[in-house]
């Protein structure tokens, strides 16, 4: 409601004495200077800054790549966060190696006897299951191809955890006797068993001597050509690391030369064919000069040959004296 | 004399240092508008054949990447008159412009418009001591001239060889490899107020730029508008802007006479801010939107609303008619043109084979303007646009822009200047030294 008698906000129009206070001067009221807008000198610098190359290259390239070496460098100078992502990294590893789809179960053994299987499972040692991620197939395959009987393996892991190895076993070919023992020798000269660990299917051609094994192929030749003389035939001796001596029932030898021993051996026995040779004393027959054949008698036949030579002289002698 | 040489020196230096980096502003300070482009030069066009001599002739082709116009503050009469201002004016033009660009710049050319300039005919006269003109015999005439009394703090601007003379020939552009026996040469040369580019010096300084080059506003604006054979028969360029009309005049491709009318568009809006009382800013855009020079009857019938914000209900509600307009802007133009007919007058302009009067500039945009100017100066009245160079927005080509456009050229095909010569060794004893092993590293 305005009041109807109209206020007198301004002082009477009367006179007062004493020293008259000025009235209050208004405050300056700042006049509004109107400037056109323009950029300061700094966002202008700064502006100018940022459109400099190589500036802009050093903030948005330098800057962070410099931050995040510098914390990542940082961070991991402390040992425990290393060793604390460290862990986090195997932990995680060892729940995806530890994973059903990675386990093997089953170790499958193929082309192995039965031994040799309990052999290779003895020198595999796995303790399955196990996570393929720790098999490590090569080492596993050097162990495997350590045993003396086997020839080449295979392994390799296939689906539903099992783990295939295929074994090449190595065929014995030879009986080698040495002064330790007497051996399985494979046709490459490789040890393959000790003779009294295995039952042989059948008879394999038996050889002695240093540096046998290392000549399988010219024993087993020798085997092949020597099959006419049947019984007689004991086995082969590697002679000096050089020749090889035929070794006969009673002791006796065939000698045969460096080179060209299969011929020898057929020229002998030929000679048996067409003579008996070895039907008669004869200690050893000697190849060894192809030129000539040499023959060493029996002790006893050397007597009785003597014996025969002298009684000839005698009657010649005698015919010609008497 | 030394002093001239070393300061332009350093700043054609500067120039060919920018164009090796590729990047160059422009500034055109006028007293309306101040406008800023930013060029980008492609690669040192050496193969290009080059008009006139010299190694500053026909240097790169270029591609304008920014352009900025901001409003001018600080600037009267085409001179800088509050540097504080002028350089936000500069700042914001600048930015703008590199900011379209996406490049730094750190060199800028500019263009005066006003400073007085004033221009003096001079010619030199040598005999040739072998019987060919050498380079040094160019030098040398050049050196012969004698500079005039410039007067008490004045620099020279430009100072252009126009005309060489052998013997009996004359109009040779280029003299080099010609016999005989007198060379002489004219030269024109522009003389303008030392503080107004003082001024600038210090404005551009201010704004971290680096000044390589400067060049005078009617001059620029007469290399863009004016079309070739314009210049090469004989034209007059009239740049009307804002605060200064400034005229330049042609022939054979060279400036031969520059001169500054201290009257521009911006007297034409104080006028119709007087005349019809009304703010400035309001009569600019009254005169924008409604100017003429022509009055017709129908411009009797069409109403133009004076609003105002004063709060007296009679003076906001005004109008006036165009006519009323007209007659108010008339009158200023008349002056204007009548002062650019005296001083053309002045310089002789009517001598000239060809006597084609160019009108650019902001204020040439007034509908009319080229009847009214044939009445004053002449039939041969045209008006004049900027030359359209690669990458200039449209917003940056009407007539208002002819002197940054200008500019751009003149950076791009610098004219041949006293001082792109060398002076004989005769006038420089103390250099003489650095002559020799010049020499001996050029010849061994």
């Amino acid at each position: 409601m305005r009041p109807l008698i109209a206020r007198r906000d301004t002082p009477p129009l009367t006179a007062r004495r004493g020293p008259v206070a000025p009235p209050p001067a208004p405050p300056p009221v700042a006049e509004p200077v109107h400037r056109d807008p323009a950029p300061s000198i700094w966002s202008y610098r700064v502006q100018r800054l940022w459109l400099t190359p190589l500036f802009r290259r050093v903030l948005r390239v330098g800057v962070p790549s410099f931050a995040l070496v510098f914390g990542t460098g940082l961070y991991f100078s402390d040992e425990g966060h290393r060793t604390a992502i460290l862990d986090g990294l195997q932990e995680i590893r060892r729940e995806i190696e530890a994973r059903p789809e990675f386990r093997v179960n089953v170790l499958g053994i193929d082309g192995a006897s039965d031994r040799l299987t309990a052999e290779i499972r003895g020198a595999l040692a796995l303790d399955l299951p196990v996570s393929s991620f720790d098999l490590d197939l090569e080492a596993l395959r050097q162990r495997v191809e350590a045993l003396p009987a086997v020839a080449r393996a295979d392994l390799r892991i296939q689906s539903g955890g099992y783990l295939a190895v295929r074994v090449t076993e190595r065929v014995p070919a030879l009986i080698w006797q040495t002064r330790e023992g007497i051996v399985l020798i494979d046709r490459e000269g490789h040890f393959v068993d000790a003779l009294g660990d295995r039952q042989l299917e059948a008879p394999l051609p038996m050889v002695a001597g240093e540096g046998a094994d290392r000549v399988v192929d010219e024993a087993l030749a020798l085997h092949a050509a020597a099959a006419p003389l049947g019984d007689r035939l004991r086995g082969f001796v590697r002679m000096g690391e050089r020749r090889w001596d035929v070794v006969l029932t009673d002791d006796r030898r065939i000698l045969l030369p460096e080179r060209g021993a299969v011929q020898a051996l057929d020229r002998a026995l030929a000679l048996q064919d067409a003579t008996d040779i070895l039907g008669r004393d004869v200690l050893r027959l000697d190849l060894r000069n192809p030129d000539r054949l040499t023959v060493q008698l029996t002790p006893a036949a050397i007597e009785e040959l003597r014996r025969l030579r002298a009684l000839e002289r005698d009657t010649l002698t005698g015919g010609t004296s008497g | 004399m030394n002093i001239l040489y070393q300061s332009q020196r350093a700043m054609r230096a500067k120039r060919q240092d920018a164009l090796r980096r590729g990047v160059i502003a422009v500034l055109d300070i006028g007293t309306h508008k101040i406008s800023c482009l930013v060029l980008k030069f492609d690669q040192t066009d050496a193969a290009a054949p080059a008009e006139g001599i010299g190694a500053m002739a026909g240097q790169a082709n270029f591609r304008v990447v920014g352009a900025a116009t901001t409003r001018s503050r600080g600037v009267r009469f085409g001179e800088i008159d509050s540097c504080q201002e002028t350089e936000r004016a500069i700042r914001t033009a600048v930015q703008a412009a590199q900011k379209m660009a996406q490049v730094r710049v750190d060199h800028v050319i500019v263009a005066l418009a006003g400073a007085r300039p004033r221009s003096y005919g001079l010619d030199g006269e040598v005999t040739l001591t072998t019987g060919t003109v050498t380079d040094h015999d160019v030098g040398r005439v050049l050196a012969a001239c004698d500079l005039p009394d410039l007067g008490q703090g004045r620099e020279v601007l430009h100072a252009q060889p126009v005309n060489f003379s052998l013997d009996h020939r004359t109009g040779l552009s280029d003299p080099r490899g010609h016999v005989g026996n007198r060379l002489m040469v004219d030269m024109h040369l522009l003389s303008i107020e030392a503080h107004a580019i003082e001024t600038l010096l210090h404005c551009v300084k201010r704004c971290d730029l680096e000044l390589a080059g400067l060049a005078s506003a009617p001059y620029v604006a007469g290399t863009s508008s004016l079309v070739e054979d314009e210049q090469e028969l004989g034209a007059a360029c009239i740049d009307m802007g804002g605060g200064t009309t400034s005229l330049s005049i042609f022939i054979k491709k060279h400036m031969i006479f520059a001169d500054t009318v201290r009257m521009g568009g911006d007297h034409v809006t104080a006028d119709i801010s007087q005349g019809l009382q009304i703010p400035m800013g309001h009569a600019e855009r009254i005169k924008c939107r409604f100017g003429g020079v022509m009055a017709t009857g129908m411009d009797d019938r069409e109403i133009i609303e004076l609003t105002g914000e004063t709060g007296d209900w009679h003076h906001d509600r005004r109008t006036a008619t165009r006519a009323e307009l007209i007659g108010v802007m008339r009158p200023r133009v008349e002056e204007i043109l009548e002062e650019v007919r005296a001083r053309l007058d002045a310089a002789g302009f009517e001598h000239l084979p060809s006597q084609r009067i160019v009108l650019t500039g902001g204020a040439s945009q007034i509908p009319g303007l080229d009847g009214l100017a044939s009445r004053i100066l002449g039939n041969q009245v045209r008006l004049g646009r900027p030359l359209r160079v690669q990458g200039l927005p449209q917003s940056t080509c009407g007539p208002a822009f002819s002197a940054c456009v200008g500019l751009a050229l003149f950076a791009a095909y610098p004219q041949d200047e006293w001082w792109d010569f060398e002076t004989p060794a005769d006038r420089l004893p103390q250099r003489s030294l650095k002559r020799a092993v010049k020499w001996f590293r050029d010849n061994w």
